[in-house]
C-alpha cells in the first residue's frame, strides 16, 4: 500500500473516533505546549539578563582602588583613595588596547528645581563616560573636556530624575540646585533600564568629575576618584587592556616588584558568563520538567493505540485476508500514532506560543520563542509517536489472520 | 490437460495445544480443476475449516504439498502468502466481514489497495464488480444501510475484484434466510458459469451444497467421499434482478 492511501486510511479511522483521538491528542498538546512555554520563559530570562549586563557597557573594565591598611586594620577593597583623575587620563592616552576611560566619583544628594525636590545619585565623570557605557544623550548635549577642566556647573540628567523634577517640561537649559549649588542641565540621557543588580540606572545626575569633587562630595583627597571605568577596543583586547592598565598603574604609583598592587582590575565578561550559565541551567530544568508531561502524552497514545488494536482485531483480520502484509498493518497503526502525536504537537506549539505571549503580557516576564525550540518540539512529538506507536502497531501486524477473523 | 487450480497431496495439519496434539487434517489429497464448483461438507470438528484455511493460504500445512496455479505455496512466508491471498484468492465469509465505516465501494476497493492498483482503475474495477453482483447503485451505502443479502453480495464483489483464481466461500449463507440464500448462491453460480471462476464452498447444509457441481465430504481430517452432484440445483432468479 502506498503512503498516501495509508495516511488516508489512518486519518479516517482517527476521525471515526473523534472524542478519543481528541483526548489522546490533548496529552501531547499539554506536553508540547508546556515545553514550548517553559523554554520560552527560560530563554526570555536569559536574554533579559544578557541585555542588562550589556547595558552596563560593552568591553568594560573596572579599575578599583585597593584596600587601605591603617594600624593593622585592613579596609575592604575600594577603601583607599589611590586612583586619580590623572590616572584615568593616562590610561586613556597611553594604552593601545583602550578606547575610552571615565573616572567616577559618586555622591548622593538632593536636587531641587522650583518647588520640586528629588534625592538621587550624583556621578562625577569625564565626557568619555557615555561612550564607555554605550549611553546616548537624546536631547541637548554631553559636557566637554573644557568644562571638566573648568569645573563648570553643568549636568546631564537621567530619565527618572527628569520625570520627577520636570514632569513633562523640557529640562534642557533649566537650572537645578544640587546641595544649594546651581547647575545648568545641558543634556537628557536615554533610558537604560535596570542594572543587573536591579537598580534604576536612569535615576542619576552626571556632572564633570572636577565639579562633583569640589562642590558636591567634598572629598578629603583632592583629585582622587572612586572607580575608573575603561572600555577596551574590542572583546579580544579586554585581557590585553587589563595587563596594560596594571603595568601602567604600577609605574605611576611607583610600586616596586614584589609589592602588592594598590588597585584591582576587573572585567564584566566573567559576570556575564556566570549569569548565562545560571539561566541556562534554569531553562534546562524547566524543559526537563515539561518533557515529563510530553512523556505522559506519549504513554497516553500507546494506551489508546493498544485499545484500538484490540478493538479492531476483526478489521485487521479482514485486511490480512484480502492481502495486507505485516508491514501494511504496521504502517497503518504506526501512521495513526504519528498523526496523533504530530497533530497534538502542532496544536501544542501554537498553544505554547500563545501561552508564553500571555505570560509575557500578564506576568510581565519576557519570553522568547526560539525557532529551534519549535522545530525540536515538532520533531520530538513525531519521535514520541513512532516510539510509543511502534509496540501496538507491531502487535497488530503479528496477529494470526485466522484468529483475528474469528474474533468477536 | 491444463494445470489444476488446486492440487494438494498427502496434506497434514497438526496443532499443538499445550501437551495435546490435534491432527486436524490427515493426509488429504484433492485436485480441483479450473472452473469447478466444489462444496466441502462436514460436521464441525471434521477439519473442513482447517482445510479451508489452508486452501485460502491463511494457514500453512504441517506436511504435504499444496500447489496453487502450479506454484508450490505450502512453504511460503507470511508476507508472500498475503500477496497470494490478495491476488489469487477471494474470500466470502459467513459474517460478511465488511469494514463497517467504509462504503460498499470502498470495501470492494480494499484488496486493490494492498495490490498497489492506481486509484482511478481501483474505482473503475470496483464499480464493475458491484455491477456484476447487481449493486452498482449502492456503492455509497455503508454496510449497515444494506440488507444481509446485499452485504454478502458486496463481499462477493470484493472477493472477485482482483480476478482471483478461486473464490472461497465459508458458509456464505449461514446468516441468511432461504430466499436470500438462493439469491446469493445464484450470484456465485453465475460467476462460476459466466466467468469461469473456480468456487470452493464450505457448508454443512445439503441443499446449499447442491448448488455445486461436486461435493467433497470430510470427516476426522480425511476425505470421506468425493462425488459429482447428480441433480444440481439452480437458483431460480439470477442475482441483480432480485431487488
Amino acid at each position: 500500500m502506498n503512503l498516501l492511501s495509508a495516511v488516508k486510511v489512518s486519518v479516517r479511522s482517527l476521525r471515526a473516533n473523534k472524542m478519543r483521538s481528541g483526548l489522546t491528542m490533548l496529552g501531547m498538546i499539554i506536553g508540547v505546549s508546556a515545553v514550548i512555554a517553559m523554554v520560552a520563559v527560560g530563554a526570555g530570562a536569559n536574554e533579559r539578563i544578557a541585555a542588562q549586563i550589556a547595558s552596563v557597557g560593552s568591553n568594560l573594565i573596572m579599575v578599583i582602588p585597593g584596600s587601605t591598611t591603617s594600624g593593622g586594620l585592613r579596609g575592604g577593597s575600594g577603601g583607599s583613595q589611590t586612583l586619580t583623575i590623572d590616572d584615568a587620563r593616562a590610561i586613556g592616552k597611553e594604552l593601545s588596547a583602550v578606547r575610552a576611560t571615565a573616572p567616577n566619583v559618586r555622591s548622593s544628594a538632593p536636587i531641587v528645581y522650583g518647588n520640586q525636590n528629588w534625592s538621587t545619585l550624583v556621578q562625577g565623570t569625564s565626557p568619555g563616560y557615555l561612550e564607555v557605557r554605550d549611553w546616548q544623550v537624546i536631547s541637548g548635549r554631553n559636557f566637554t573636556d573644557a568644562e571638566v577642566d573648568a569645573a563648570s556647573k553643568v549636568a546631564l540628567i537621567g530619565k527618572t530624575v527628569s520625570e520627577n523634577l520636570f514632569g513633562g517640561e523640557d529640562p534642557i537649559g533649566k537650572i537645578v540646585r544640587i546641595k544649594r549649588i546651581p547647575f545648568t542641565i545641558v543634556g537628557l540621557l536615554d533610558g537604560k533600564g535596570q542594572s543587573p543588580q536591579g537598580q534604576d540606572q536612569d535615576d542619576v545626575v552626571i556632572a564633570p568629575v572636577t565639579t562633583v569633587q569640589r562642590k558636591v562630595s567634598g572629598t578629603s583627597h583632592a583629585g582622587t576618584v572612586g572607580v575608573i571605568l575603561v572600555q577596551a577596543t574590542g572583546p579580544d583586547t579586554i585581557e590585553e587592556a587589563q595587563k596594560q592598565i596594571t603595568v601602567l598603574l604600577r609605574q605611576r604609583h611607583r610600586i616596586s616588584n614584589g609589592q602588592e598592587d594598590d588597585f584591582s582590575v576587573r572585567n564584566l565578561s566573567e559576570m556575564l558568563a556566570v549569569a548565562e550559565s545560571a539561566t541556562k541551567i534554569m531553562s534546562l530544568l524547566l524543559g526537563a520538567i515539561a518533557s515529563v508531561s510530553l512523556l505522559v502524552g506519549g504513554i497516553g497514545i500507546m494506551n489508546i493505540m493498544l485499545v484500538s488494536v484490540t478493538e479492531r482485531t476483526r478489521e485487521i483480520g479482514i485486511r490480512m485476508a484480502v492481502g495486507a502484509r505485516q508491514r501494511d498493518i504496521l504502517a497503518q497503526f504506526l501512521i495513526e500514532a504519528v498523526i496523533l502525536a504530530v497533530a497534538g504537537g502542532t496544536i501544542g506549539i501554537l498553544v505554547g506560543a500563545g501561552g508564553s505571549m500571555a505570560i509575557s503580557r500578564f506576568a510581565g516576564w519576557s519570553t522568547l520563542i526560539s525557532p529551534i525550540a519549535v522545530s525540536v518540539a515538532f520533531g520530538f512529538s513525531g519521535a514520541v509517536g513512532v516510539f510509543f506507536g511502534f509496540y501496538p502497531a507491531r502487535k497488530a501486524s503479528r496477529m494470526d489472520p485466522i484468529e483475528a477473523l474469528r474474533y468477536e | 490437460m491444463a494445470i489444476p487450480v488446486i492440487e494438494i497431496a498427502s496434506l497434514c495439519k497438526t496443532y499443538r495445544i499445550g501437551e495435546l496434539t490435534v491432527e486436524a487434517l490427515r493426509s488429504v489429497d484433492l485436485t480441483i480443476e479450473s472452473a469447478d464448483f466444489l462444496a466441502i461438507m462436514g460436521a464441525s470438528g471434521s477439519g473442513k475449516s482447517t482445510l479451508m484455511n489452508v486452501l485460502g493460504c491463511l494457514d500453512r500445512p504441517t506436511s504435504g504439498t499444496y500447489h496453487l496455479d502450479g506454484n508450490d505455496v505450502g512453504k511460503l512466508d507470511r508476507d508472500s502468502l498475503a500477496r497470494i491471498r490478495g491476488k489469487k484468492i477471494g474470500f466470502v465469509f459467513q459474517g460478511f466481514n465488511l469494514l463497517s465505516r467504509m462504503t460498499a465501494l470502498e470495501n470492494v476497493e480494499l484488496p486493490m489497495l494492498y495490490d498497489e492498483v492506481p486509484s482511478g482503475i481501483r474505482r473503475e474495477r470496483s464499480i464493475e464488480a458491484l455491477r456484476t453482483v447487481g449493486l452498482e447503485d449502492r456503492g455509497h451505502h455503508l454496510p449497515n444501510q444494506l440488507s444481509g443479502g446485499q452485504q454478502q453480495r458486496v463481499a462477493i464483489a470484493r472477493a472477485i475484484v482482483n480476478n482471483p483464481s478461486i473464490l472461497l466461500a465459508d458458509e456464505p449463507t449461514g446468516n441468511l434466510d432461504t430466499t436470500t440464500s438462493e439469491e446469493v448462491m445464484g450470484v456465485v453460480q453465475r460467476l462460476n458459469d459466466e466467468r469461469g471462476i473456480t468456487v470452493v464452498l464450505v457448508t454443512h447444509e445439503n441443499d446449499i451444497a447442491e448448488f455445486a457441481k461436486r461435493i467433497v465430504t470430510v470427516r476426522d481430517g480425511k476425505i470421506l467421499s468425493d462425488r459429482m452432484v447428480e441433480k444440481r440445483r439452480f437458483a431460480a432468479n439470477c442475482a441483480g434482478a432480485g431487488e
